[in-house]
């Protein structure tokens, strides 16, 4: 372990330590973790009453080490150079803080003009209503014979989430292309702000619908981190029966999505037959197709008897075999295969350099999955098998998702066969103090921090693993063409909700 | 010019622009079924169009008077197209006033007017979508005018209505050059209506697309106006192919009876059609857009293979 002086175990499941840093404490940190091959989670901000403090989230091969340090005269050093996804998270805490970079990206990210203040600063009180002011955000524009800009966004031809693509194209050729986020952007983190313990857990379990399970657990697991509880055995099998099948159930979803986007139609249809037996076993039995607040601090709400146990075992030879006739159509595909392959790579060592993470990050050599890295209960005696692949392109993301499906189908059976009796719930005083959740869920890790006193919350910071890689993205359509851009988006499946918060 | 070839003109033409939405739908249909999806049934494209006739026009406002102008030529084109490929009798009153050659001008004309139109708003998506059905286009025509090249020479005439009165009505022979014609033909037809694996009809990406690309700033009666003159240029092209490669059943010239088994006959060889192209979008993926070039180049390469045979073999 990398040992900083003041570090300070928390009480989480999940390795993690926190750390308070002066401005030369802070990059020292940063630097120490980006030479040891470590990756930068997250970073936010806090007003706590006395001035700004900022926090990131740095992951040592031991685990995770928070800093914190105080912001002087509205400013804090900038790690962009250590950390280029720093960039953006830099931007966030700027729009919703007014605490900046020191000589960073000057431009707003999450904020559009929609509001005046700064709303996570203790003395905002929003002033009824405002008009929105005209935004000006400046491209960075390429020019040149033959060079034109296609606008893309926010609003499209389908219906999916909103966000604004800006390509620089020479003909098909993508030359550059520039994101702009934020439009999905509810004031979740305000809304936080004055909740109790439970009441957050829904709103948690809200913030992306497709991850509702792993931002639950997380948020739990803060919760309980902040109240020093571990919770019961049985509870944790079933949170990771929960996680399991929400993997399962994306990747069912994508798998099909991609084969969709390349028009081959055949391939939506069939796996959303499969996802769909899923989601509606998940209503039948847990109460939501999506298992939205299935968990809770303290352990889960909905329990699975001997029955069940069955109908999920059933239910997982049922894929398995669905799935290999489905992986087999997809490799034999001359079609779909010319378009996976080749298509959006994104090489190991840009993906090191940038800090690709999750998932898409496991299709480009960069092997890190928290439930092998530091298996907690119930992954500690799961011995989860990591799906890495080096190719980096469409077809690489595509197999780690079929291997991940397969083995969270083993998981799902080790957790039922080995699924200990008794209580699933654990009893959450109402405590204060700082906690922080780490779960892996089906994009990359999810990151809750939170801060509460005598149960309610003073701050909560949740953090998507799409931070990390839509910057990647940009750099995945270089030189490839405009067509192919659906594609390779699809590939990656990053969250706007969970990233605009 | 007679009584019985203006009626079966007007016949065939209020058959095809009726029925052309009919064939989509059975299309998509039969898409859904071998996809195991139940489908919105074959009546699907009719709802479409009175969907869209009910709805009010959003029009740009930098449009121009030809962007209002489009959806009319277009669908008049299409009219006449489908007016002068012999689908139900070869007595046709049109037919003489345009041939082979000029079929491929009436499709080319429509494909300047859209593509006009598609960059008359200034969109990046109108001309994206422009560019590339030009590329398309001009990829595909010559491969097209091969194929109608290759009946011409056998029926030593470039009017259709001859050469379908050759091919099914004099003695019966196999003509080998017209096997090569016949891929060339599914080839290019794949490609002239945005199907898989050159476009796709269903696609919801925007950056994907090259018809729907060129058409995104309709909306209503404009729209409905192209999404019908679509389906009557799929139906015309399918009408086409029947005509050139299993004309057996077109009623001829003052043949009362013939007529009424021609309709039975036609019904059945679409139905057979629009299940062929469900079942080849079914197998098969989209392909890069550049890969265009490629796929058309092998259908002209089929087409000029069906003239050399045709030199070589005499048939």
């Amino acid at each position: 372990m990398i040992d900083f002086e003041g570090m300070v175990r928390t009480a989480s499941i999940a390795p993690a330590w926190t750390i308070d840093a002066d401005a030369a404490a802070w990059r020292k940190i940063a630097l120490a973790c980006s030479d040891e091959g470590g990756r930068l989670v997250s970073i936010w901000g806090q007003d706590d009453g006395e001035g700004f403090l900022v926090f990131a989230a740095f992951v040592f091969s031991q685990g995770m080490l928070i800093a914190k340090c105080r912001a002087i005269d509205g400013k804090f050093r900038n790690l962009v150079d250590i950390f280029p996804c720093a960039g953006r998270m830099q931007r966030a805490v700027a729009d919703m803080l007014g605490i900046v970079a020191e000589e960073g990206d000057g431009r707003p990210w999450l904020s559009h003009g929609a509001w005046p203040e700064f709303p996570l600063r203790r003395d905002y009180a929003p002033a009824g209503d405002f008009a929105p002011v005209e935004e000006h955000y400046p491209f960075v524009t390429v020019e040149g014979e033959g060079v034109h800009e296609i606008a893309v966004g926010p609003v499209h031809a389908g219906t999916i989430e909103p966000g604004h693509f800006r390509f620089q194209v020479v003909g098909e050729k993508v030359l550059r292309l520039e994101e702009r986020l934020g439009y999905k952007h509810k004031g979740i983190e305000k809304a936080f702000e004055g909740m109790a313990l439970f009441e957050g857990a829904e709103l948690a379990a809200r913030i992306s619908g497709d991850s509702t399970v792993a931002y639950s657990w997380a948020y739990a697991m803060a919760a309980e981190c902040i109240c020093g509880i571990v919770p019961q055995p049985r509870a944790s099998f079933l949170r990771g029966l929960f996680l399991e099948r929400e993997r399962i159930a994306n990747h069912l979803a994508d798998l099909g999505a991609l084969g969709n986007d390349a028009g081959f139609a055949f391939g939506l249809a069939q796996f959303s037959v499969i996802r769909e037996d899923m989601l509606r076993a998940n209503n039948e039995m847990f109460g939501h197709r999506y298992l939205m607040d299935a968990i809770v601090p303290g352990g889960v709400s909905r329990d699975v008897d001997g029955q069940g146990k069955s109908r999920l075992l059933g239910q997982c030879e049922a894929i398995r075999k669905k799935l290999a006739d489905l992986h087999e159509i997809y490799i034999d595909h001359t079609g779909l295969q010319d378009r996976f392959l080749t298509t959006g790579r994104v090489s190991p060592e840009l993906a090191a350099k940038l800090g690709l993470t999750g998932l898409a990050g496991r299709a480009s050599r960069i092997a890190c999955d928290l439930r092998e890295d530091h298996p907690y209960p119930p992954y500690d005696m799961l011995d989860v098998a990591m799906a890495t692949h080096h190719a980096g392109d469409v077809a690489a993301r595509v197999s780690v998702r079929f291997e991940e499906i397969v083995e969270s189908l083993r998981l799902i059976e080790t957790l039922i066969g080995k699924m200990p009796e008794g209580d699933i719930m654990s009893e959450i005083p109402a405590c204060s103090g700082f906690g922080v959740g780490w779960v892996e869920g089906f994009r990359g890790e999810v990151l809750v921090a939170l801060e509460a006193e005598n149960g309610i919350i003073r701050r909560a910071h949740a953090h998507d693993p799409s931070w990390q890689n839509w910057p990647v993205l940009e750099f995945a359509v270089i030189g490839n063409i405009v067509p192919d851009f659906p594609l390779i988006n699809k590939s990656f499946n990053l969250s706007y909700s969970g990233h605009d918060l | 010019m007679n009584a019985f070839g203006i009626f079966t003109q007007l016949l065939q033409l209020l058959l095809t622009v009726l029925l052309a939405p009919l064939l989509l739908g059975w299309v998509n249909q039969c898409r859904a079924w071998l996809q195991n999806r139940k489908g919105a049934g074959i009546e699907q494209p009719y709802r479409k169009l009175r969907k869209l006739f009910y709805k009010d026009a959003v029009i740009a406002n930098n449009a121009s008077p030809l962007f209002r102008m489009v959806p009319y030529i277009l669908f008049g084109s299409m009219c006449l197209a489908a007016a002068i490929v012999p689908s139900l009798a070869t007595d046709l009153s049109f037919s003489a006033a345009a041939d082979a050659i000029a079929l491929v001008g009436i499709f080319a004309l429509a494909r300047i007017f859209i593509s006009l139109a598609a960059m008359d708003i200034g969109t990046a998506f109108g001309g994206m979508g422009a560019r590339r059905e030009m590329l398309v286009g001009f990829l595909a025509e010559p491969a097209l005018l091969m194929v109608l090249f290759t009946a011409s020479l056998i029926s030593h005439s470039t009017s259709l209505t001859e050469t379908v009165e050759t091919l099914a009505h004099r003695h019966f022979e196999i003509y080998p050059s017209m096997a090569f014609a016949a891929i060339a033909f599914l080839m290019v037809l794949l490609a002239e209506n945005a199907r898989i694996p050159v476009d796709n009809p269903a696609s919801h990406l925007e950056l994907t697309m090259i018809h729907e690309a060129m058409i995104l700033e309709y909306s209503a009666r404009h729209l409905a106006l192209i999404e019908w003159a679509s389906s009557i240029k799929l139906f015309a092209y399918v009408s086409i192919g029947i005509a050139l490669f299993v004309p057996w059943g077109i009623a001829q010239a003052s043949d009362w009876l013939g007529i009424a088994f021609a309709l039975p006959i036609l019904i059945a060889k679409l139905l057979a059609g629009g299940f062929g192209l469900a079942l080849i979008e079914t197998v098969m993926a989209k392909q890069r857009i550049f890969r265009a070039p490629e796929f058309m180049g092998t259908a002209f390469l089929f087409g000029v293979l069906g003239m050399l045979v045709h030199f070589l073999l005499g048939a």
